[in-house]
């Protein structure tokens, strides 16, 4: 900012004193970010998903895919529920159908949600991004067609497109890989990338016309690097901020799949990375809800939980990258 | 106006053939037909299984399934012009055999009115929770915004924050566990539906997230008139206070919330088929669960389409709304 030569030091400290460093956008909002409590309870939150996803081999007290035959539905050892059966204190959270034990396979789901909700949120955002900027940029023709398949993909009931394709095509070639996994990922992916390239081309309509960009372009710089180096930063609040919304539904889509029973693959195999999500383990959890409710309690709190985090982040973002919008919502 | 609507009406017809048409696509790109999704053991014969394929038109090329599904095909067999989609046909339920799925959908049990249809049991449960969310949402986001900033409004917050964020079929299991299974509130398992009182637990639970989300909605719209000069001069003339909170303020804070409302019943009459599993509700929602995992194609088809026309009308009806109640708004593009 200080760009101006002082004469003598005693200046220098007195422009100290008026011109703070310079700070990017980024920076600023960080610093936002950090005083909003709920948003730094909600990234602590996120942060213990994301160890236990990453660590649950090591963190899980019993092997998630061991069958304990004369213990099945067995409860936690503190609860009493209504069936007269003796809880096992190695099951903290008791057992499920097959006698495994609930408090493992828990901490093993984090992994799916973990993976559903970031993988296709990133495929999500760098696909509606491209798109997004160049109907924006380019404009005419391009932007036309955009925009129809953008009416036509909204009319879609986003869940039922879910489920009509996780239905259909499970048994398909694409059903079978990783579980299941890319199907899930094309799937959120189809749907999901409209809302992005909207959302950007909006920011590159409205930025297209502002000086700074006026002003590179009369320089003489190209216009991919007017988009990815002027353009883009400046719409890259907007995107966290959807990003940031984006992960809980993900989670929450996948969640209601696995419930309904169409939702990734189950693993056997104990080499597996993705062994149980939440929403399997809610489905398996209720046959037997006076008896073992943790079952659908424990995936149910986590589901909950991140959920949470995630929106209380998210607010906090939303007031970070745009403070005069602060309370609005 | 009317030139705007039947234009408007008219854009429902592709929108509509286009989900049938990415449903119909997808459903039969499904590997193996219907009859045997089982490899290891196959349930028809090659005979029954060709005679099977003749009556729901399965032997056909794709382009004429399609178009018989939804304007209408000839039947060979019968000899007669069997209307399609155009006409509300739905085609056959592959599983329940003798049974269309308008007929599954739409048709109440003898002798009992249409209400008692799977379509108007969902119908009822969703004006329900529409209705709950309304008179508790309204409320709570008028009070909470008179009140900004105290422990009133931080409390009525949170509330909203998490009933937008927490799923409802996540909020039915802890209610269910809680007033179910503990405290022996509720039954868990319900037969009959006629007793009010069953009605209480699906209601809150699908309405809780409108509710929130029109909490929140209301909040937001009142604090943004409570500044206004026109607040300030009705009170500057001396009004009760009530009268300043109901005629000024409300009139203008409850628009964006009355829009909202179409898209709320369409997203709470097709968003219930995990409330009404949880809870058995003999819906259209149920059916549907139900449908995916017996594979039942054509049901599963026709529901969404179905609940497609009902997210469409709805939009379309928040548009129509708008005009009514904010003459500030003109329907000229």
């Amino acid at each position: 900012m200080a760009t101006a030569q002082p004469a003598n030091t005693h200046n220098i400290v007195e422009l100290n004193d008026v011109f703070r460093p310079s700070r990017s956008l980024g920076q600023e909002a960080w610093s936002r970010l950090i005083k909003n409590k709920a948003s730094v309870a909600g990234m602590i939150i996120i942060a213990i998903f994301i160890f236990m996803a990453a660590f649950a081999s090591v963190l899980a007290p019993e092997n998630p895919l061991q069958l304990n035959s004369g213990k099945r539905f067995l409860p936690p050892p503190f609860y009493k529920g209504s069936t007269n059966t003796q809880p096992d204190p190695r099951f903290l959270l008791g057992t499920d159908s097959l006698g495994r034990d609930v408090l493992s396979r828990t901490i093993y789901g984090s992994r799916v949600s973990m993976v559903v909700g970031f993988i296709p949120t990133i495929i999500i955002m760098l696909l509606g991004t491209t798109v997004g900027m160049l109907s924006g940029y380019i404009g005419g023709r391009v932007d036309n067609i955009l925009m129809r398949l953008t009416d036509v993909v909204y009319a879609f009931p986003d869940l039922l497109f879910f489920i009509i394709v996780m239905v259909a095509l499970r048994e398909s070639f694409l059903g079978q890989l990783m579980n299941g996994m890319i199907l899930l990922f094309s799937a959120l992916a189809i749907v999901n990338w409209v809302g992005v390239a909207r959302l950007i081309r909006g920011q590159v309509l409205s930025l297209k016309q502002k000086e700074f960009v006026e002003a590179a372009r009369c320089i003489g710089v190209k216009d991919v690097r007017i988009m990815f180096r002027h353009i883009l930063p400046n719409s890259l609040g907007p995107l966290i901020v959807w990003a940031a919304f984006s992960i809980p539904g993900l989670i929450i889509t996948e969640a209601i799949l696995g419930y309904l029973g169409i939702g990734l693959r189950p693993s056997t195999d104990a080499k597996a990375f993705f062994i149980t999500s939440w929403g399997s383990l809610m489905l398996d959890g209720q046959s037997a809800i006076n008896g073992q409710p943790f079952l659908l309690l424990a995936p149910a709190i986590c589901v909950a939980l991140i959920v949470l985090a995630f929106t209380f982040l998210g607010d906090g973002l939303r007031d970070a990258f745009d403070p005069r919008m602060r309370g609005t919502q | 106006m009317t030139t705007y609507l039947i234009r408007r009406l008219f854009w429902l017809i592709p929108v509509l053939v286009t989900v049938s048409l990415v449903t119909f696509i997808i459903m039969r790109s499904a590997p193996g037909s219907p009859w045997d999704t089982d490899e290891n053991k196959r349930q028809v014969d090659a005979i029954t299984q060709k005679s099977l394929e003749a009556y729901y038109g399965l032997d056909k090329p794709m382009w004429r399934q399609f178009v018989g599904y939804i304007i209408g095909d000839w039947n060979s067999q019968t000899k007669k012009f069997v209307c399609g989609l155009a006409c509300g046909n739905l085609g056959p339920s592959y599983r329940q055999r003798g049974r269309s799925v308008q007929d599954i959908l739409f048709a109440a049990p003898e002798n009992q009115t249409f209400w008692q249809s799977r379509f108007g049991y969902s119908v009822r449960l969703g004006v329900s929770a529409l209705l709950f969310a309304v008179f508790i949402g309204i409320p709570l986001g008028i009070v909470a915004a008179l009140k900004q900033n105290t422990i009133v409004d931080y409390v009525a917050l949170f509330f909203a924050t998490s009933g937008i964020s927490v799923p409802s079929f996540v909020l039915a299991i802890f209610l269910i566990i809680i007033f179910g299974s503990w405290l022996h509130w509720i039954d868990i398992i319900v037969d009959d539906w006629s007793g009010l009182k069953y009605w209480v637990m699906p209601t809150l639970v699908l309405g809780f997230g409108t509710m929130a989300f029109t909490a929140r909605l209301t909040r937001s719209a009142m604090l943004e008139v409570l500044r206004q000069d026109y607040v300030r001069t009705a009170r500057a003339k001396g009004l009760a206070e009530r009268v300043v909170i109901l005629r000024h303020m409300l009139k203008n804070a409850l628009i964006p919330v009355i829009t909202i409302l179409g898209p709320a019943l369409a997203g709470l009459v097709t968003g219930s088929f995990i409330i009404e599993t949880m809870f058995s509700f003999p819906g259209m929602g149920r059916a549907y669960v139900q449908a995916i995992g017996q594979r039942d194609y054509s049901m599963i088809m026709g529901t969404t389409v179905v609940y497609a026309l009902l997210v469409a009308v709805a939009n379309l009806s928040v548009d129509i709304v708008y005009v009514f109640v904010d003459p500030r708004i003109r329907l000229e593009e």
